[in-house]
């Protein structure tokens, strides 16, 4: 968290990557996840703020990849693999997928950040990326940020401070 | 657009009047605003997406589903909170079970007034759901209201309104994000021709 290093900003549905120095950041998750993937011989970071599980339910005219978790997991990839990232050494880890409001009732959107992470989970697992660390659930929002020179993730939360991991 | 800001208007006009009663001062309300906008600037208006605010938001249920949120900064919550009921909350910190649920009830006195002034002016059934309250990053609130609107695009319409009491800087705003299917509805509930769809 160091103020004068350059910052990379992920908007909601949307991805990016960072390389050597500097941190890149998403604000603001609720129940959308911020994925990260992580090249340590390469101080490679990328990371996407994902908003919905799947691109099943899409009834949008040009497909925006970086919001579903299906397809913004695998664009994310492509991505770091073109600037010579391996897939053997990508690592990945996440935040966000909380349920910011809790009441009974009204179906699935209510769950929507739960089933962020698990669709999540499963476009890895189908990728043969490793997960190696989460923070993701509860009822807070949460402002991630990934060091490229280090590959720690802070995770900042108004209830419970900094976390990193 | 200028109908859906009327709407918004009058929806607002007696939420303001209903707040001004509750605190028995007068309580002035800005023009609504009705616009298209990027995910990404709905929480610039309330001050940026890690800006802590505290919420209510009411699902809306009925022929023109869509989701209501009453957001105010701690200290305008605060305020309302000793003013209203006598309540003391600590000046730092979060408000504690009571405080929050006298909070929630505020915001549902509000935005049932809000909500019923819309349904006799469209003549469409609007009802609101029991209200949820959350103190968070404005972002992860507002991107909830949003989640309807993503699987159609980058933008969402809304209505936003902000009240101000006396020299308070803004005292709460609302803004309804009616799902996207609900627009058409409300138009043509008001006699006004819809091109699309």
């Amino acid at each position: 968290m160091i103020e004068e290093q350059s910052v990379v900003k992920v908007g909601m549905a949307d991805l990016n990557v960072i390389q050597h120095s500097g941190v890149i950041r998403t604000v603001g998750l609720g129940s959308c996840v911020g994925l990260t993937m992580y090249d340590s011989q390469l101080n490679l970071a990328g990371m996407a703020h994902v908003m919905l599980p799947s691109s099943d339910i899409a009834r949008e005219g040009q497909l925006n990849t970086a919001k579903y978790a299906d397809t913004a997991l695998p664009a994310l990839l492509d991505k770091l693999l073109q600037l010579g990232a391996s897939p053997s050494r990508i690592v990945a880890k996440m935040a966000g997928g909380s349920q910011m409001f809790a009441f009974a009732g009204t179906g699935d959107t209510m769950r929507i950040g739960p089933r962020n992470v698990e669709s999540c989970k499963l476009k890895l697992a189908e990728l043969h990326i490793p997960l190696i660390a989460e923070d993701t659930g509860g009822n807070y929002g949460r402002t991630i940020e990934m060091d490229a020179s280090t590959g720690i993730l802070y995770i900042r939360s108004v209830q419970t401070g900094v976390k990193e991991m | 657009m200028d109908v859906l800001r009327e709407v918004g208007n009058i929806g607002a006009g007696n939420a303001a009047t209903a707040l001004s009663r509750l605190l028995n001062k007068p309580v002035d309300m800005a023009v609504p605003k009705v616009q298209l906008l990027p995910f990404e600037e709905i929480s610039e208006m309330v001050g940026g997406a890690e800006q802590i605010v505290i919420a209510i938001f009411l699902r809306v249920e009925g022929d023109a589903p869509g989701n209501l949120f009453f957001i105010l900064s701690p200290d305008a919550a605060k305020g309302l909170l000793k003013r209203l009921v006598g309540m003391h909350p600590e000046t730092d910190g979060f408000l504690n079970e009571m405080e929050q649920s006298a909070l929630c009830e505020i915001g549902n006195i509000l935005a049932g007034s809000y909500l019923s002034s819309l349904a006799d002016f469209t003549k469409l059934a609007m009802s609101p759901t029991v209200p949820a309250l959350a103190m968070d990053m404005a972002g992860a609130i507002l991107s909830y209201g949003l989640l309807q609107f993503g699987q159609m695009g980058d933008d969402a319409l809304l209505i936003d309104t902000t009240f101000l009491e006396g020299n308070h800087e803004v005292e709460g705003q609302f803004f309804l994000i009616p799902d996207p299917d609900s627009f058409a509805k409300i138009f043509r509930s008001l006699g006004v021709p819809v091109d699309h769809d």
